[in-house]
Formats: structure tokens, sequence, C-alpha cells
């Protein structure tokens, strides 16, 4: 992470944590939000990610740590001093006040006579001019999204925080919402902080992403590098799916280690083996279903040397259009899937023929066997 | 106001130890409590403790009444009045359920068959309370007057012979009859028995009804097997709501009935406002509370909706 | 059998309306009676037509004035129900506390005892204290049996307010005073004032509590059950037949006000 500093600064929490009771919401944590980034907390629903918005909101105090904006420290400031606003879960938007006057709100709250040009500005902003006068429940469902937004960005917080404000909108309304809100982001260059249970969400529109699971972040970084390098079972079958084989680490040769599973060999870079290797230790190995190669055992000739390879039989196929997914059985893992794209298909692989599985091996990320290999599984369906 | 909007997780209840120590407020809400719940205790629990204490005094109005445990007031105001104990339940529970009978339809009219009526019918409903209730009572003593339309009808229609052989009433007269305290009965609270019912109708959703006929159920079963049931929370409340302050009216049995018609409540009013005898007035308000939370809590236990409050 | 068949659909709406009818029936006699012109002193029977109780409605002694205390008492009474219920009704909804269930009972209680239980015991009371019957102690009784009905209706409006609006307006600016007025208030504002409008309800048409708690002190309730006994005067019809007339009107009014409000809007 960044450490740079500007005239709004980041977002800094230092060891903050909330319990209820016996109940840790939020294990002490340390988090910097860099200015001006499209921040997102990714996690299924009780991970804390909420919980941790909210301490920064000031809706909730936390139960131990700080929240740094810039150089002050806002942990005592009720949410009403904070230069924080929220776009809330389902948009709490006044029911008894029309758009003109929710989104006017929080400039009149701070005392602001006149209001009438910079609400009508930003409501042309989100294209709601016309409808100033409606109540809220006269709006539709992204209507009111960009209302709440609206609400939120007309007093240029320091920082925008988003409480899953796409989740109360159907797959087509959401793609294009999540287009907007990035669009708004760009142009306004707020900080926004944004809490999703929904991983192509976070990855579609944040710059950063911290993947939490019980109250701590188990991973951050850019979307593609958690993608690709995934640092503990749950992100890799958070994000995505994955492929894991239990190997033996048989040598440590230079930048490759060598492992054996089954009764093959495979080759995994030192660089993205996230447990330590010592040889006759346990490692996961694993691999993301779209960089499989899927060949019929009679070519298995024809496989390119220094690939990893892995043999099976094609336990079910289904057809989805630009892919196809196949699910293998394979002795060393049992519902191996590969994703491949439909260019040259292969009339032989069908359900019960035998093929071999084989990828770049630098494809291939290690991680600690001591983990349970489905974490994240459920969460993530 | 600052913990208004504390929302433990349903993992865990906040434990107040946990509490960050510089949360203000803590004792808020018995602030807001301490005014009102102090009016109710002060004025209505507190009065219910002197009653009790009254009934086991003995005395006289001119020397005053002292407590001596005399239990036996219990006793005695039983065996004397027990004809209008039995008779309050008579009535009150014959009117709760001519109220179900006759207010089930209109309920079920304005929630599902009234369309841009519904409004209009639930004033119609609602409005006559705006009428003291005392003069819409004496009405009835001009609907229900002897040799009137309605005791004719009643009379063509044979209605009253059956009504006569139930002791309901005595020849031609309907008024002064247990037939016409029960009538009043029944007018006087069948709105307590039509909104919770339409209350509870009304949360049912319209999309049930043809799930039932898309599933071969026929309209009436369709009513028997899943509206009724639905509903069973209103008819819950609409019956205690009716039968509750039906129990302790006195209004009508004084109104539209004679002296063979008086009811517990008849009894407490005489021996409180003219008699004076409050020990004895006491111990029978005492009996009628008792019986009735005994009878409530029964019946919501039976009934299995204990969550109507 | 096209007539059975109708008959069959409409059965529901016919027993309805029957009922509807049974309601409204004593409306309409004490309407008509109204215009009546009685020979003794029971207006129990149709004479002849007469505007004269609408004439003179004030013209029998003691009525208007049973009525303007009823009036008096039921404005209090309202004030004071609508305030303490209000605010239990919040501390209720709002606040995890010890008692809860107890407080729960408390308000439940009134609701479920009949009246004369609570009349009884009330007056027990006010005797015990050597309390002088009247204005004072009507309005004490009217407020503790009021008390429940409006935090029964604020409760349910309440609890059916999302605490994220409140959030919400804390998040933009506004202070816990300013949260409670620009926000808590408005929303709340429909359960108070259906918390109100039944209190005032309630303790307008009183009478067995008021009957025993008032001592010589006539309300209009009183007044009607007094001359139950001695003689009714054309008059009683004429403040009911007003009184049912302005609650509808005002009833309509306030709907249509509603509804051009909205569609304005819309």
């Amino acid at each position: 992470m960044t450490n740079q500093t500007g005239p709004g600064g980041d977002v800094r929490l230092t060891g903050i944590a909330k319990t209820y009771g016996a109940f840790t919401a939020v294990h002490p944590l340390d988090l910097t939000v860099p200015q001006g980034s499209f921040f997102a907390l990714l996690g299924a629903s009780g991970c804390g990610k909420t919980t941790t918005l909210r301490m920064i909101a000031g809706l909730e105090e936390p139960s131990a740590g700080t929240v740094h904006l810039g150089d002050q420290d806002v942990t005592a400031l009720p949410p009403y001093k904070r230069p924080v606003n929220t776009v809330f879960q389902s948009y709490a938007l006044f029911p008894h006040l029309d758009i003109f006057e929710n989104v006017a709100f929080g400039l009149r709250r701070r005392g602001l006579k006149s209001v009438k040009k910079q609400v009508d500005e930003m409501l042309d902003l989100v294209q709601l001019g016309e409808q100033a006068r409606k109540k809220p429940h006269q709006l539709s469902g992204g209507q009111q999204q960009r209302v709440a937004v609206a609400r939120a960005l007309i007093n240029h917080p320091k920082v925008l925080l988003l409480d899953e404000p796409l989740g109360a909108l159907d797959l087509k309304l959401r793609r294009q919402m999540q287009l907007e809100l990035k669009r708004i982001q760009t142009e306004v260059g707020i900080t926004f902080i944004h809490v999703t249970h929904d991983q192509e969400e976070a990855m579609t529109m944040a710059d950063t992403v911290a993947v939490m699971n019980a109250g701590r972040v188990e991973q951050l970084g850019s979307p593609t590098d958690l993608y690709e390098n995934p640092r503990t079972t749950f992100v890799a079958n958070f994000l995505g799916t994955s492929n894991f084989i239990e190997a033996e680490v048989d040598s440590k040769s230079g930048e490759e280690i060598v492992l054996k599973a089954g009764g093959g060999k495979l080759v995994l870079p030192g660089a993205r083996c996230s447990a330590p290797a010592t040889a006759g230790g346990k490692v996961l190995v694993g691999v993301r279903p779209e960089k499989i190669s899927l060949t019929h055992a009679d070519d298995a000739g024809e496989i390119a040397e220094g690939r990893n390879r892995i043999t099976g039989r094609i336990a079910d196929s289904s057809f989805i259009g630009v892919s196809t997914q196949y699910v293998v059985d394979s002795p060393v893992c049992s519902d191996f899937e590969v994703y491949a794209q439909n260019i040259d298909r292969d009339p032989r692989l069908v359900p019960g023929a035998e093929v071999v599985l084989h990828w770049n091996p630098a494809h291939t990320f290690g991680l600690d066997a001591a983990q349970d290999a489905d974490a994240g599984v459920e969460e993530a369906a | 106001m600052s913990t208004l909007t504390e929302a433990p997780p349903p993992l865990a209840p906040q434990a107040p130890a946990s509490k960050p120590p510089k949360r203000r407020g803590r004792f808020t809400p018995y602030w807001l409590l301490l005014p009102g719940i102090l009016w109710l205790v002060v004025f209505f629990a507190l009065p219910m403790i002197y009653q009790a204490s009254t009934s086991v005094q003995t005395g006289s109005l001119e020397q005053g009444y002292k407590v001596t445990w005399h239990f036996a007031t219990y006793w005695e105001a039983l065996s004397a009045y027990w004809p209008q104990f039995v008779r309050s339940v008579l009535y009150a529970g014959t009117a709760t359920i001519l109220c179900l009978l006759l207010g089930y339809p209109l309920a079920y009219l304005i929630a599902f068959r009234a369309g841009r009526w519904k409004n209009l019918i639930m004033i119609l409903v609602i409005a006559p309370f705006f009428t003291s209730f005392l003069i819409r009572t004496l009405a009835w003593k001009t609907i229900l007057a002897d040799g009137g339309p309605v005791v004719g009808a009643l009379n063509t229609l044979h209605v009253l012979d059956v009504t006569n052989w139930l002791g309901m009433t005595a020849g031609d007269r309907v008024l002064a009859t247990p037939l016409a305290v029960v009538c009043g009965l029944t007018y006087n609270f069948l709105p307590f028995m039509i909104l919770p019912l339409y209350t509870s109708l009304e949360r049912i959703d319209g999309r049930l009804h043809e799930a039932a006929g898309d599933l071969y159920a026929r309209p009436w079963t369709t009513f028997r097997r899943v509206t009724f049931p639905l509903s069973m929370p209103g008819v819950v409340s609409g019956t205690l709501l009716t039968f509750i302050p039906a129990a302790g009216d006195y209004v009508n049995a004084d109104l539209l009935g004679s002296t063979d018609t008086r009811m517990v409540g008849n009894v407490i009013q005489t021996q409180f406002l003219r008699v004076l005898d409050y020990p004895t007035a006491a111990a029978l308000s005492f009996i009628l509370m008792a019986a009735i939370l005994l009878m409530v809590t029964v019946y919501i236990r039976r009934s299995g909706t204990e969550d109507l409050v | 059998m096209p007539f059975v068949n109708w008959l069959k659909r409409n059965l529901v709406v016919i027993a309805g309306l029957l009922t509807l009818g049974y309601l409204l029936l004593p409306n309409v006699v004490v309407t008509v009676f109204s215009f009546n012109k009685p020979k003794g002193r029971f207006n129990y029977e149709w004479q002849q037509f007469s505007l004269d109780a609408w004439k003179d409605p004030c013209g029998v002694s003691g009525l208007c004035g049973s009525l303007s205390l009823s009036l008096q008492i039921a404005v209090w009474a309202t004030l004071g129900a609508t305030l303490l219920g209000t605010l239990i009704a919040f501390a209720l909804v709002r606040y995890r506390f010890r008692a809860r269930g107890a407080v729960n009972s408390l308000i439940f209680l009134p609701m479920a005892m009949p009246e004369v239980v609570m009349a009884a015991s009330l007056l027990t009371l006010f005797l015990n204290m050597g309390a002088q019957l009247g204005f004072w102690t009507i309005l004490i009784a009217h407020i503790m049996f009021c008390l429940s009905f409006v935090v029964t209706a604020v409760k349910a409006r309440v609890m059916s307010m999302d605490p994220k609006l409140e959030e919400a307006a804390r998040d933009l600016y506004a202070g816990p005073f300013q949260t409670f007025v620009r926000v808590t208030l408005p929303i709340a504002a429909p359960g108070i004032a259906a918390g109100a409008l039944l209190a005032f309800a309630l303790s307008f048409d009183d009478f067995i509590i008021t009957n025993f708690n008032a001592g010589s002190t006539v309300t209009f309730p009183m007044f009607v059950w007094g001359s139950a006994q001695r003689g009714t005067p054309v008059q009683i019809n004429v403040i009911g037949t007003t009184m049912f007339v302005v609650a509808v009107l005002f009833v309509l009014v306030s709907m249509i006000v509603g509804n051009r409000r909205t569609r304005q809007k819309a």
C-alpha cells in the first residue's frame, strides 16, 4: 500500500476491533485506504465488513483502536461531525421528504440557506432533475439508488462509504450502476469504500480489494493479484473457482518446487507458494479451471514438455455458450473443474472419456496444506 | 439518542460489560418510561391492591372499615350473585359468537371484495364510534319497541317462538329480555371484532386463494383450509376484545334489559355506588377480574397465539 | 340457475352488507328521531316531524355544559395520554432494558381488564385517599385507560420504522436533536396521530369509568345516562347526529386531501 497523504488524506484504521460480549465481529485490524482510491471490502455476510464500514462512519464505536482521516483522529467523533457520508443498504431515503429535500438534507443541517443551485446540479449529475418533487416510494429501485448517492455526494465528503449499494437491484441494473458509480468516482475523485459480498462487483469496480473472513482481512490487493495469487483457500474459493491437489514436496531446485501427487510430478514456481515448502512436507496445489487444457488420452503424446499434467476421466460436461465446463474425476482430486473455450471442440470429449489435464506450471499456486480446501466455497455461492 | 441505533448481531446479545465507557443515555429508557409507568402503577396497579385489601375488610360505612382478612365475603358474594356471574358469561359468550358470525363476512368483504368502496365501508364501520355509544344503545329501545316492525317481523318469521323456547325472550316482547341485552352487546362490540379480523385478513396474500384454487380446492374448502386458519390471530384478538368488555358491561343490561337480566357489572355498580357495600363490591370485582384473566390465559394458550400484544 | 349462482358468489357481500346495516341502523334511528316531537318525556316513539331541537340544541339545562366538560376532559386526556404513551412506546421499541416484560404486561393489562373492574378499584383508591371526586379524578382515570392504546398505536409505527433512517440523518450532519425533530418525529407522526385520535374517542365516549369516579360532575355520557332514567330530550339525538356527521366529514376531507396530495406529486 502506498503512503501518500493529500489534502483529504488516507483513511487509516489502526488496531480497530469490535466485540459484542463474547462475540468478536472484527478482530484488531490495520488498514490504510489511500486517498482517491476505490476500495472494496469483500466478504460473506457476517464477516465484519459492514461493522468495519460503520466504524469508519461513526455509527458503531470501536471496542479498540483508532480511525484517522488524514492526520485527524476521528475515533471519538459522532457521525454528524465526520466528513464522511454513507450510501446505505436499501438506501434509507427519508420517506416523508421529497427527492429534493432528501438531497438537500445534509446541506441544510450544516446551516446552508441557499441550496437550490447545488441540489439541482447534483440531481442533474445523477439524471434525476425531473423527479425532484417526487417522494422516494414513487421512484424505481435504480432511481432511489442514485438519490442515495446524490444525497451523500452533495456534501463533498472526504470519503464515501457504500454499504452493499447495489444489493437491491436486479442483475442488469446492477451492471449498469457498477459502471455509473465507477464513472462518478473517477469524476469526483473522492475515496470510495465499498462493502459487498459480490466478488464480481468488487473486482470490476475497485482498485484494491480486501477480502474479509470471520472478522479478519484474509488478503488485500488488486483484483488481478487476488485472483492470480490467492494466499488462502478462502480467497481462492471466494474469488472464482479453484481446484486443489494435495501434494508432497519432493525437492526444491532454485526457483522451482517439485511435488509428488498420485503417481505424477507437478512443478510449482517458488514465488507462488505461500506455504513453507520443506522436502517431505505437504502443500495444497491450486489451479484455476480456465488455465487448464483438456486433451483426449489418445493424443497424450502431443502435449508439450514441461507442462503439469494429470490424468482422469470426464464425469460431466455442460455447454454454456462461450465455454464448456467439464468435471473430471482424477486419482488426485475427485471433482476437477475445467473450463474450455469453445474454439475447436474435440467431439471425443464426452462424459466417460479418458483425458489428460495439463497446464503451464506458472499458473500453479501453492497454499498451506493445513487449511480446509473448501473454505469459502459455500459463502461464494 | 446516541444509543438509538445499536443493532447487536443475532449471534450474541450485547453484554453491558463490553460497552465502551463513554456511552451516554444508559438511563434514557428509564426516563422515558418513568412518567407513564408511574401513572399506571399509581392509578392502575395500586388501586388493584387497595381493592384486594378492601375485599377482606369488615365494618360499616358509619364506623369505617378495617382489614380483618374476612375471606368469607368472597363466598357470600359468590353464593348471592352467582346467577349474575353465569349470566355475564352466557350473554358475553353469545354476543362474542354473534359478533364473529356477523363480523367475519363484513371484514372479509372489506379485505377482499370491496374494491374502491373499501375506504367508505371502513369509515362507516368506525364512524359510529364517534356518536356516544349510550345514545346509540338507547336507539335500540326504539328499534326493538313492543309492537314495532322488528318485533313484528321476528314474530311473523317465528323467530320469537325459537327464542322463547330458548328462554331468550318472553311472549311478544324483545325489549327487557336477554335477547335485547345480547343484541345490544353484539352491536356495541362488533367493531372490536371487525377491525382485528380485517387486519389479519388484509395481510393474507391474495395469491394464496389462487394457489388453493389451482390445487383443486373449492371456494369453501379454500376458506376452511387457507383463509380461516390464516386469520386466526384476528379471530383470537377479536374474540378477546369483544368478550372482555362485554362480560364487564352493565350499560346494555340496564338500558335494554330488566331486573331479570342483571349482569355482574350491574351488581358491582349498584353495590359500589348505591348500596355502598364496598367489601362485597370489591370482592365481586376481584372475582370478575380473576375469572377473566384466567379465561383469557387459557384461551390464548389453547389457540397458540401468545404474541398478541 | 344464474340467480342461484349469482347468490352463491355474492353471499359474502350480502352478509357483509347486512352486518353493515346492523351497525348503522341505530345511527339512522338517532338521526331520524332528532326530528321528532315526542309526547312524553321519552323520545322512543315517532310522533311528528319537527325542527325544534335543531333550532335550540342547548335548550335542555345541563346538556351543553356537560358536552363542553366532556370535550375539555377529552382534550386534556388526549394530550396527557399521547405524551406519556409516546415516550413509553419509544422506550419499548428503541432500548433494551431490564423489566421489559413487566412493562409490557403493565401496558397490556388495562386493555384486558373489564372497565368496571378498573373503575371500581380506582374509586377504592380515591376513597381511601379521601380525594375529591370530580374533574381531576375523571381526567386521571381517562389518561390511565387511554395510555395503553396510545402506546400500542405508536409502538406499531415506530417498530416498522427503519432504524437506518436515523443513522442516515446522523450521517448527514444532523445531531441527536435535529435527527429527532427532522426524521424520527415526522415519520412516527401518523402513529402518534392515530393514538391521539383513539384516545380522544375513548375519553369522550367513556361512561363506565367516569360513572364511578365523577362524583357529582356530569360529563356528556353521564348526562345521557341520567336522561335515560328521567326522560330523553330530543337534543341528545341532535348532538349524536352532529357528532356522526362531523366525524364522517372529517375523515372524508382528510382522505380527499391526502389523495390529492399524492396525486399531485405523482
